[in-house]
């Protein structure tokens, strides 16, 4: 027992590469199981090490957490990311569930119908350049500081360059009418441990392709 | 300056109803501004009172906090209600993800056909019986106290009698085979603050009914 957080999941991005994101912008080295069969979901179902019979699931300082943003919320605490006191966590907790919100058409993006796709990117670009990335740019102008909350890195700062990078994979134009963000992108990728982290070999998974949403659904489709 | 909380939403339940019980069993007064029509919105939207243009929106100690679970999360800590270290919130925030996934299936069930309706009831209903109750009951039963966590009312306790409550109004004899459950359900409805959110002419919203979903779809355009 390394005493290493312990990520399983299936090989790749999914709900489980934030949780690898905020790991390793907080400098902390972890270990990964890969589910790849069925069998294997199964026997950690009948093992009742699954709180709700679902991954993620983070084996993390004696506890089986699962649950994505419990999990992320005590990484974020207890590497101080997570702001200094109850309002500089409320903000955090604001921007991220937002961001949440736009990488969650990410996230379902793989799965949808082949017809669905171009309309499904052109609600990604909609929702990012409309809702999401204004509300960004305009904080970091107001407050002309390099972090979103308390002139301090936090979970809000990792989660949005994640979000920025995953978008851009989809929209390669995204920024061009956000000048802060630009400038915030490059800033978060030269941090020594997310820039780390961008480098290959690191533990990032690349963009699912089908071969990631034929694993999903072998193992997961009832 | 002592003002309530001022929570802005349809007159309904939807995302909002789990913040007026947090805020109604922490012995919280607040006062409600209710949307009525698609020019309401306009308004608050237009206003630039909505980080994403999106409600709940509720007003408290000077912010204007969006977002759900940010909101519970903040009022859960604010009232002492999230447990007494990191662990014990890591705790109570994998139970309220369980349960706010439960009560996410019921809330949408209103606004489904016909026949995906009657399929998503059996889901709920199976889904309820053997992925999340079971999870509850087997607490109360290993550690035999009277809350979920560290033996404290917590926002998971107030959280899962909601669930329950909403539960039952799907199948009323749900419960029948969670005997912890039942009698959790007893206790914590007596609690003074949730005695008297229960009782009628309090700020609790009734079930979804058609008009309701009407409404909705209307002011929300979906």
């Amino acid at each position: 027992m390394s005493g290493k957080p312990r990520l399983t999941y299936v090989n790749g991005r999914g709900r489980m590469e934030s949780v690898r994101w905020l790991l390793a912008a907080a400098g902390v080295e972890f270990e990964e199981i890969f589910l790849e069969t069925r069998q294997q979901y199964e026997k950690l179902i009948k093992d009742g090490v699954l709180m709700f019979q679902q991954v993620p699931l983070v084996e993390i300082d004696g506890m089986k957490m699962v649950q994505t943003k419990a999990i992320l919320s005590y990484i974020a605490g207890k590497y101080n990311l997570y702001g200094k006191d109850l309002k500089e966590r409320a903000l955090i907790d604001m921007y991220v569930e937002g961001i949440t919100d736009l990488m969650q058409m990410i996230l379902m993006f793989p799965f949808s119908p082949p017809e669905a796709k171009e309309k499904n990117i052109d609600s990604v670009k909609e929702r990012a350049t409309n809702r999401y990335f204004p509300v960004f740019e305009k904080v970091l102008k107001q407050h002309g500081q390099d972090f979103l909350v308390g002139n301090k890195f936090s979970w809000a700062d990792v989660q949005l360059i994640e979000a920025i990078l995953a978008v851009e994979e989809k929209i390669p134009t995204v920024l061009s009418g956000f000048p802060q963000l630009q400038a915030f992108k490059i800033r978060m990728s030269n941090m020594p441990t997310i820039k780390k982290f961008l480098q290959p070999g690191s533990p990032r998974k690349p963009p699912p392709d089908e071969c990631y949403v034929e694993t999903v659904l072998k193992i997961f489709k009832k | 300056m002592a003002a309530k909380p001022k929570l802005h939403y349809t007159k309904g339940r939807g995302r909002m109803e789990s913040v007026r019980w947090l805020l109604a069993a922490a012995g919280v007064e607040f006062e409600e501004e209710f949307i009525e029509t698609k020019e309401d919105l306009e308004k608050l939207r237009n206003d630039g009172v909505l980080m994403f243009q999106q409600v709940p929106l509720v007003e408290i100690d000077g912010m204007k906090m969006v977002q759900t679970r940010a909101i519970l999360s903040y009022i859960a800590a604010k009232y002492n209600l999230y447990g007494k270290d990191l662990k014990e919130r890591a705790w109570i925030d994998m139970y309220v993800e369980g349960t706010t996934d439960l009560m996410g299936m019921i809330m949408y069930l209103p606004f489904q056909g016909a026949d995906t309706k009657e399929k998503n009831l059996a889901l709920i209903i199976e889904r309820a019986t053997t992925r999340y109750f079971p999870v509850y009951e087997k607490a109360l039963k290993d550690h035999g106290h009277d809350y979920l966590v560290g033996n404290k009312l917590s926002w998971a306790d107030i959280h899962l009698l909601e669930a329950i409550l909403m539960a039952e109004e799907c199948k009323p004899d749900i419960l029948s085979a969670f005997p912890l459950l039942q009698a959790f359900k007893g206790r914590t409805s007596n609690i003074p603050t949730i005695k008297k959110f229960l009782q009628p002419g309090s700020q609790r919203k009734p079930p979804t009914d058609e008009k309701f979903v009407a409404v909705v779809r209307k002011i929300f355009n979906i």
